[in-house]
């Protein structure tokens, strides 16, 4: 009896002794000022993001409950005016897991210092091509689509709905120029092209006049099958809708758009997630919560899997063929190996339902249908990861 | 002679005359179809979203899993009459019923738990923590092991039916979807739909023991997804529905190789069996029909039309 004592005690101890597997990560919101736009309908939310990371921060943790592996997040905001790379700095220093929010050029300067060397960063806010191109590195994942895999997936729906003739209004704020580009490069990409583009360039009030303005802004388009908006401040483009000369389908930043995320989606489980954050967060779940989701989803599923807190065992598990990720987008969820970026399907939605996923069928690809969507390996000219 | 012979004949189809039951996950409906006649019979109201179905050991008691509606129904199956709700936690989707005909295992699917209910004194007995969006449910022949798995855990959660309590957990791939015991209860089952594949454990020791997964002519590996599966008579095969891939695969039980595929309606979900396992009936839920299937043949051999998203089938002898 005593002696079973010992051996029991033995091994409970044993066990205790391999448990020590703890995963503290950092969720870094870098704040940048809004440009304004002409309705206040839609308040951009405090936590967004964070909101996300935290649900699943609770998602590995119930799963870590059953293994002996613990994690945490911390966050921290850095107000503008303060320096991010700084704060980055001492982070970095403490865990070398960072789950980012800031612009693109904040996100290099952090992959950059000299503390980021091995770590593991995932960029949850910026769709900017760069970052997946020329400008990749190493320690810098991408759980958020790039613009190109967003308006990728547009272009396959105008392809097959046989929308030829298309015609673009772009916004004058950089987001909406950078998003133009990546429209215009998906359109070569599947064959189609604009017959027209105008510049939005109004300072009118749109709630009192847009169904004055609009019509006679659009008339000289003349005929078209659908219009794209590259409206990514979400400017004037919800006035655009309905208040165009020709009646026809509004699409891009507004109307028909392609997104990482919706609170639409409730196929392939979605609906548990959706509610499982609702019930926590009190409001809907954005693209950017989702993207923070899936980075803290990433790191909790190379733990599970490997039992490791170590980056560069946990690095080499997620670009390796074993890593899938259940998205709740209805297949595994994988990075592409040669610039970080998380694939996955594209929505393609209106704001009361689903109408389609990219890759829509027919669009083949000779490794992953997935990749059809952004720059694929041939045309990515990043290094980084060789 | 030849009367005898129709004697004969008449006899074994009265035999096996019985019942598919369909849940209708966005119709709040389930629909009956006739093993016979193959075609849809009655139509009876549910609460909402229902999906879980099985009937009690002596099939007087049909038990339903309303999810939004945040319980399971008891109906009285040759009335349709609803008799009473059970307490199920929130949002049950998948229940098995133990072999003593008196306990409910319910996954609670955004709770996170695994609900015990005696449909006796209509009570909870025990709410077991398990792991995010628990869905699986499957319990031992000989009852002493109850089986939860959750989706985005990834877990097999292996539930003492004495104490309520977990003693083992097991690793699986990506979201698993169902869990099934073999008739002598040595090994079990689970599909995992993300992940593609089915775990075998042995259950003495709650090893892995084998994992198979499945290749679809002309359809991409990421879409071939397996959910819910049954096992023929003797245990000899199992029919695993491959989700969106439209294909039912028939699995080897003692070789674990694919041997077939068929295929069926839209997102095939579940199934069950008639009474000699001679025909097996496959929920769609994206085309909205049952196909049916000769098992001897591995054909189908007709599309039943019912309600918006079958989800549960079960079955249940009518003589």
């Amino acid at each position: 009896m005593h002696r079973w004592m010992t051996v029991l005690c033995a091994m409970c101890c044993a066990v205790t002794a391999t448990a020590e597997v703890t995963l503290n990560a950092n969720y870094l919101h870098v704040e940048v000022s809004l440009p304004p736009t002409l309705s206040n309908l839609d308040p951009v939310p405090e936590d967004i993001g964070l909101a996300g990371a935290l649900t699943g921060l609770k998602d590995n943790q119930t799963t870590g409950r059953f293994l002996d592996q613990k994690y945490d997040l911390v966050e921290t905001y850095v107000p503008e005016g303060d320096d991010p790379i700084a704060m980055a700095k001492e982070l970095l220093s403490a865990s070398p897991y960072l789950i980012l929010s800031a612009p693109a050029t904040v996100q290099t300067a952090i992959a950059d210092l000299p503390e980021a060397e091995g770590a593991l960063i995932f960029n949850t806010s910026t769709g900017d091509l760069s970052l997946r191109d020329a400008d990749c590195r190493a320690n810098l994942f991408h759980t958020l689509p790039s613009d190109a895999m967003r308006t990728d997936a547009l272009a396959q729906v105008f392809v097959q709905k046989r929308w030829t003739d298309l015609v673009m209004i772009t916004g004058t704020h950089p987001q909406d120029v950078t998003y133009a580009q990546s429209m215009r490069r998906s359109l070569t990409k599947f064959g189609l092209a604009l017959s027209g583009e105008k510049e939005w360039a109004f300072d009118a009030d749109m709630r009192r006049n847009a169904s004055q303005e609009v019509p006679l802004f659009t008339q000289d388009f003349g005929d078209y099958d659908a219009m794209i908006l590259a409206d990514e401040v979400h400017d004037f483009g919800r006035y655009v809708l309905y208040n165009t000369w020709e009646a026809r389908p509004v699409t891009g930043s507004e109307g028909l758009s392609a997104v990482t995320w919706s609170p639409v989606i409730e196929q392939w489980g979605a609906a548990q997630l959706q509610s499982r954050f609702e019930k926590a967060h009190d409001r809907q779940m954005t693209s950017q919560d989702y993207a923070a989701w899936a980075a803290m989803r990433t790191l909790g599923e190379a733990v599970t899997r490997t039992n490791a807190v170590d980056p560069e065992a946990l690095r080499a598990y997620i670009l390796s063929d074993a890593f899938e990720l259940a998205g709740f987008k209805g297949r595994p969820l994988t990075y592409r190996a040669w610039n970080g970026q998380l694939r996955q399907p594209i929505a393609i939605v209106h704001p009361r339902a689903l109408v389609a996923q990219a890759p829509l069928d027919g669009f083949l690809h000779q490794v992953n249908e997935l990749d059809s969507l952004g720059l694929d390996q041939p045309e990515s000219t990043c290094e980084a990861f060789q | 002679m030849i009367r005898t012979t129709l004697a004969a004949l008449l006899l074994t189809t009265t035999a096996h005359a019985g019942e598919i039951w369909v849940t209708n996950e966005k119709d709040d409906t389930v629909s009956v179809i006739s093993t016979e006649t193959l075609e849809v019979i009655k139509t009876y109201e549910t609460g909402e979203r229902p999906r879980g179905i099985t009937f009690s050991k002596d099939f007087s008691l049909l038990y339903i899993c309303a999810s939004d509606s945040n319980a399971v129904q008891v109906m009285d199956p040759n009335s349709g009459e609803i008799l009473h709700d059970l307490p199920s936690g929130e949002d049950p989707e998948q229940f098995v019923l133990h072999p003593d005909d008196r306990h409910l295992y319910i996954a609670n699917e955004d709770d996170a738990i695994t609900t015990v209910v005696d449909t006796e004194t209509r009570k909870v007995v025990a709410q077991i923590d398990v792991g995010i969006e628990p869905e699986g449910m499957a319990v031992s022949p000989d009852g002493k092991i109850a089986i939860t798995t959750s989706e985005t855990t990834n877990m097999a959660h292996w539930i003492d039916t004495e104490t309520q309590e977990l003693f083992a957990n097991t690793l699986v791939d990506s979201r698993p979807r169902h869990a099934e015991f073999l008739r002598d209860g040595s090994e079990m089952w689970v599909s995992s739909e993300i992940g593609g594949t089915l775990t075998i454990f042995d259950t003495a020791t709650q090893a892995e023991k084998a994992k198979i997964s499945f290749e679809v002519q002309g359809v991409h590996p990421d879409r071939v997804q397996p959910v819910g599966f049954e096992f023929t008579e003797e245990d000899t095969h199992a029919f695993v529905a491959l989700g969106p891939s439209n294909h039912v695969a028939v699995v080897n039980a003692e070789t674990y190789e694919v041997e077939d595929y068929i295929l069926v309606g839209r997102r095939v979900w579940h199934m069950d069996f008639n009474e000699d396992r001679s025909l097996l009936f496959t929920t769609n839920g994206v085309s909205g029909d049952v196909t049916v299937i000769d098992v001897a043949k591995r054909e189908a051999i007709k599309s039943i039309k019912v309600g918006r998203f079958p989800w549960g089938a079960a079955f249940r002898p009518t003589n």
